[in-house]
């Protein structure tokens, strides 16, 4: 069992690498560390998925020479796979960037817990003028 | 010769206009606005209540600190463990997979061999990667290029600034270095560009990986010369334009060839000799739409995040 380690250590490396990312994501309090954590787990996913596609001995699915015989060529269906998955996980990086960018105009940190702070502050504040405000109204 | 209409500032579209931008209320003077009263009767249950919760919030402010400390010192706890527990599972679940690279692994099966030996006969494509997205599973692709341009107008809305800063004291502006290094790269990296997406359907490449490299191109040339001279052939509406236009082309070219049954446009396309550059059907113009539908998308991310406009 722990042979096939051996094997298929591309496989491997990207379970490790996937959670990584996603230890990044949980534990890191820094929100472009969490972006960055994010895009670790679309990459460890890539890798796995081109290892997958991968066969020994074939070629590149580009046919050489016309041949078209099925046993000279790699898996095509992962690699396309991976190319779907590329581009929406850069559009994904890009919007949450420029969430972030927003947020910290607002807060001035990047700090989520800082964040989570200031909006709590902020929902206290807005507490206490509603509720002084209630009980002047009653007086 | 005026088109408009003598009655138009009456005329339903215009206030139509002037109700978007918040000028004319349809349900002016319909409606009796009543103040609300300034007293509210009765005992004010809701307002004493909250008096009482922010009296005892200073009062249990400090038990909650440390509550908050034990949340997080559970929470890292807990991480970990759901990292470690997550490892196991992976690995033991690798361990059940077949060899890596082992041609009778089960994800081996008809469907792959189905696009590698019919692929040339019916894409025409040398690529078969090529002929997989932009043939079979064209819509998929169309819907990516899509996924792209929606977020780069996401980008542009969130990060959009009234008025764009001047160049910022750290923009490279006059470089000694960098501007005869693009005036060099520049020419090279956007015909390299072009050569990716022309040669998409008989060599590795296409239209994402060219559309990338040509957005490098045009980000370079930015960095070197500032937004003044990269505006003069990329503004933000000649991008928009040109973006829109791409992609209409592709759904349409692509919404004929699946409606007449898929035959691929023969009439007006015809897939050709494969390895040639004209050939494919419509591959070749289908790479050229994501290809200027990634530049562009790839160099506005670039302006919004570095500028917030073009």
């Amino acid at each position: 069992m722990v042979s096939t380690f051996f094997t298929n250590y591309e496989e491997v490396a990207s379970c490790i690498l996937f959670v990584i990312g996603m230890m990044n994501l949980l534990l890191q309090p820094n929100l472009i560390k969490k972006i960055i954590g994010l895009d670790i787990m679309d990459c460890s996913v890539y890798l796995f998925l081109a290892a997958k596609g991968y066969i020994e001995g074939r070629h590149a699915p580009i046919y050489v020479d016309g041949v078209t015989d099925a046993v000279n060529y790699i898996n095509p269906v992962p690699s396309g796979l991976v190319l779907t998955g590329i581009v929406v996980s850069v559009s994904v990086s890009a919007l949450m960037m420029a969430l972030t960018i927003n947020l910290y105009r607002e807060y001035s940190t990047l700090n989520l817990d800082e964040i989570m702070m200031k909006l709590r502050q902020e929902e206290t504040e807005k507490l206490g003028r509603l509720t002084y405000g209630a009980v002047e109204d009653e007086e | 010769m005026s088109k408009r209409n003598p009655d138009y500032e009456n005329s339903f579209w215009q206030k139509f206009a002037m109700w978007c931008s918040g000028d004319y209320d349809p349900a002016k003077g319909k409606f009796e606005m009543k103040k609300p009263g300034q007293k509210s009767k009765g005992p004010n249950i809701i307002g004493k209540l909250m008096h009482i919760l922010a009296q005892e919030e200073s009062i249990y402010a400090s038990e909650r600190d440390k509550n908050l400390r034990t949340f997080n010192r559970f929470y890292i706890i807990v991480s970990v463990a759901l990292g470690f527990l997550l490892t196991i599972l992976l690995l033991v679940t690798v361990s059940q997979l077949p060899r890596f690279g082992d041609a009778n692994a089960p994800e081996n099966n008809e469907v792959a061999r189905r696009y590698i030996e019919k692929g040339l006969e019916e894409t025409g494509a040398v690529n078969i990667v090529a002929g997989m997205i932009l043939d079979y599973r064209a819509f998929d692709t169309f819907g990516e290029s899509c996924v792209l341009f929606v977020a780069s107008c996401c980008v542009l809305m969130l990060l959009k600034e009234k008025k764009p800063e001047p160049e910022k004291r750290y923009d490279p502006v006059n470089s000694a270095i960098l501007q005869p290094a693009a005036r060099i790269l520049v020419p090279i990296i956007i015909i390299f560009g072009i050569y990716v997406i022309l040669n998409g359907h008989i060599s590795p490449g296409g239209g994402f990986s060219g559309g990338a490299i040509i957005g490098t191109g045009f980000i370079l040339y930015q960095t070197a010369f500032g937004f003044e001279k990269t505006g003069k052939f990329l503004s933000e509406k000649f991008i928009k334009v040109i973006t829109v236009l791409a992609l209409s082309f592709y759904c349409f070219a692509k919404s004929y060839s699946f409606y007449t049954g898929a035959n691929h446009l023969h009439s007006v396309i015809t897939p050709g000799t494969p390895g040639a550059i004209l050939s494919a059907g419509l591959i070749v113009y289908l790479n050229i739409c994501v290809g200027i539908v990634v530049a562009c998308t790839m160099y506005s991310f670039y302006a919004a995040f570095r500028r917030g406009s073009f």
